[in-house]
């Protein structure tokens, strides 16, 4: 088998002017104004074409596209429950892999595409996706990040940044909204030592788009966590969506980066970091917080940012 | 040809499975189960089936695998029983809703708590509404038999739903009987290969399982409840089919001595066998007493059930699970709902036995014959007894 960079080696990259024409996830959906998530999802989906089998799991993407009998999906999609995605992404490529070699259907490298929410990934489905990268199935998971459960109202998950107000972390005098950090996914995937994981955000859509391909490539699972911005539940304005995965990228909140056959790279090193407070302010679901409560995240941002710069092997300036 | 060997019956349905010529087993490791699944992986590693046998995290990712595997198009095959069952039991909805033919062993466990895996029903009547085509085994050869049966009913265009074949936990499944392995020649006369209707295919792309709203949710079940009634007739095809390629008959309700008989005993599963010698022996006492079995729990044979029961005085429903909802067992809830429409129904006492591996003796049998007689005189009404506890 090969490794993910040698199977990268000659990797041809998406130039904004050579941008795929089709477009397996049609429009006339049924997302809020300003959806990010959907975004991100029309940049996976662009990337990888129509030779795609997708599995869904509950949450917005997969209402807003199957509302029977309508369906946004011009590839074969397929949604079982909420915490099952790898599970049934797992049966699809071991059923194609065993009629392949049946000689019972035609091998035409089709790639097979888990998605789901953060809630659907990093809490009820983590056992499921585990389970699945630590068999090494040849699938890509898709993690859509919008940091809450907001297909069912907008309740907190362990994905849910610190301080932020949810339905079911609301601040109050006794709290200050969410009270723990957002699990770190992308380390947990890497730590099954699969070939590739990365992170990706849809302002930055060439290199979210290049990822995707990447993953679809590699030989075994790949892990994208991509951030997802829901101006529904974050109270943003619609018209701010990009500029939330501008931003949270730019504050080194999000950072960009690959890991390929175990090793950490940078995809994009921000030389001169915008404040957390850029970031949060434009957000209500933040606009609770201190200046003492913005000075803390800012030293965990920055404490988080410089140990992957370590995993990067990339020094600080 | 066909050969008849001393084989252990989780083995011999593994064989079956095999003879099923399946593509995809996603299973994860439960008590009694555990030596159908163990089997298949070795007959994977030997090389005797092709197959990718998926060794998964959880029973809920087994059903979930499966749906996947099957969605795709290929024959799909898990075993499980109780807690598993349980931890599937969401997906176990959604199988059927799906309309996919996958085939489960259940090998029949109690379910917790308190924890034990000893054999009783509870499992099966755990999950008895959720779609699933359900028949039960009384012995090795019909758990053989049943299981390249599931295949062929499950998988045909016209019926395109889960089935499961209940098979009682370590008092069948871990008992060594002479069973008659068919060849690969035969089962292949008898299950054509899978023919998917609609599968997951970029060169014809189709949504599967998209949301169902409020006007167009009934209408989805309704379609539902129309395809599990309409299985009936495939169910009794396939099963006239296989008597007639191999000379073993088998139906919805099986009857044993019910000529004149004025009291009935129904069961279900394996215990059906000790059933048999006592109704034997009640017989040369001179009673007139039959028993009634039901091999296909769903959908529940109502036509052939009250065929087999019509005219008799009592019945006395042995249920291997309780439903700890002051009606007893569910078997007899549902025996005395089929018989409500009769012009001239029965009376009914209802025994709850064998829970979680515990003895059921001929002499049971014969308690119950003559508890339900005694009931039936006094006039007794809404009764069911635990049998076999300690007060």
């Amino acid at each position: 088998m090969k490794t993910a960079s040698e199977t990268l080696k000659d990797f041809q990259k998406f130039t904004p002017k050579k941008l795929p024409v089709e477009e397996p996830l049609a429009p006339g959906h049924r997302a809020c104004q300003g959806c990010g998530e959907v975004v991100a999802l029309r940049q996976v989906m662009k990337a990888l074409g129509n030779n795609v089998i997708v599995v869904s799991a509950t949450g917005c993407m997969e209402i807003i596209s199957s509302p029977y009998p309508q369906s946004a999906w011009r590839v074969p999609w397929l949604h079982v429950a909420f915490e099952n995605a790898a599970a049934v992404a797992s049966g699809v490529e071991a059923a194609h892999k065993a009629m392949i070699r049946k000689g019972r259907l035609e091998d035409k490298n089709t790639t097979f595409l888990a998605i789901a929410g953060d809630g659907g990934t990093a809490d009820i489905g983590i056992q499921a996706l585990s389970g699945a990268l630590e068999r090494g199935h040849n699938f890509i998971y898709v993690c859509l990040d919008n940091e809450a459960y907001m297909n069912t109202g907008i309740q907190r998950s362990s994905s849910t940044p610190y301080g932020a107000g949810t339905t079911t972390s609301p601040p109050g005098k006794k709290s200050i909204g969410q009270q723990t950090w957002k699990k770190n996914m992308p380390a947990i995937a890497a730590a099954h030592d699969i070939p590739y994981v990365a992170t990706g955000s849809p302002a930055y859509y060439i290199d979210l788009m290049n990822k995707v391909k990447k993953a679809s490539l590699v030989e075994g699972p790949a892990y994208l966590h991509l951030y997802s911005p829901c101006p529904t539940g974050w109270r943003c304005a619609v018209e701010d969506s990009i500029q939330t995965a501008r931003l949270v990228v730019q504050t080194k909140i999000f950072p960009l980066y690959e890991v390929i056959d175990g090793k950490y790279r940078l995809s994009r090193k921000i030389k001169k970091p915008k404040p957390v407070s850029d970031y949060l302010k434009i957000q209500r679901r933040f606009s609770h917080l201190t200046e003492e409560d913005i000075a803390m995240i800012q030293e965990r941002v920055d404490r988080d940012y410089d140990r992957l710069l370590k995993l990067c092997g990339v020094s600080e300036e | 040809m066909a050969k008849r060997v001393g084989i252990e019956v989780s083995l011999a349905i593994s064989e079956a499975v095999k003879l099923a010529n399946v593509d995809v087993i996603a299973a994860y490791p439960i008590t009694p189960q555990t030596h159908i699944v163990e089997h298949l992986s070795e007959l994977v590693a030997d090389g005797h089936l092709d197959a990718e046998f998926i060794p998964v995290e959880s029973e809920h990712s087994a059903m979930s695998t499966c749906c996947g595997s099957s969605a795709s198009g290929a024959r799909t095959y898990t075993a499980t029983c109780s807690q598993g069952q349980a931890l599937m039991l969401e997906i176990c909805y959604i199988a059927p809703a799906l309309r996919l033919p996958i085939v489960m062993t259940v090998a029949n466990r109690s379910l917790s708590g308190p924890i034990s895996i000893w054999n009783d029903h509870s499992d099966m009547m755990m999950s008895r509404d959720t779609g699933w085509i359900q028949t039960v085994a009384e012995n090795g050869q019909e758990a053989f038999d049943l299981t390249l049966h599931a295949f062929r009913v499950a998988e045909d265009p016209r019926v395109l739903l889960p089935t499961i074949v209940n098979v009682d936990g370590f008092t069948l499944t871990h008992v060594i009987e002479p069973i008659e392995i068919l060849d690969q020649k035969e089962v292949d006369r008898y299950l054509p290969p899978y023919q998917p209707q609609m599968r997951l295919d970029p060169t014809n792309p189709v949504s599967i399982g998209p949301v169902g709203m409020p006007e167009v949710y009934t209408e989805a079940k309704k379609a539902q409840d129309e395809a599990i009634k309409g299985a009936k007739q495939v169910i009794l095809e396939a099963w006239q089919e296989f008597g007639d390629m191999f000379g073993r008959y088998y139906k919805p309700v099986e009857t044993y001595r019910t000529d004149g008989a004025e009291t009935l005993l129904v069961t279900m599963g394996s215990l059906s066998e000790t059933a048999m010698i006592a109704v034997d022996q009640m017989r040369t006492d001179g009673k007139n007493v039959g028993l009634v079995r039901l091999r296909l729990f769903r959908p529940f044979p109502f036509e052939e059930f009250l065929a087999a029961v019509r005219g008799v005085k009592q019945i006395a429903v042995m249920d291997r699970a309780l439903g700890l909802n002051g009606a007893g067992g569910p078997l007899a809830t549902e025996v005395k709902a089929a018989l409500y429409d009769e012009p001239e129904r029965p009376y009914i006492w209802n025994y709850v036995a064998g829970l979680a591996g515990r003895d059921v003796t001929i002499e049971n049998f014969v308690e119950m014959a003559d508890g339900v007689e005694a009931a039936a005189a006094d006039g007794v009404r809404q009764g069911y007894t635990i049998i076999n506890v300690r007060e």
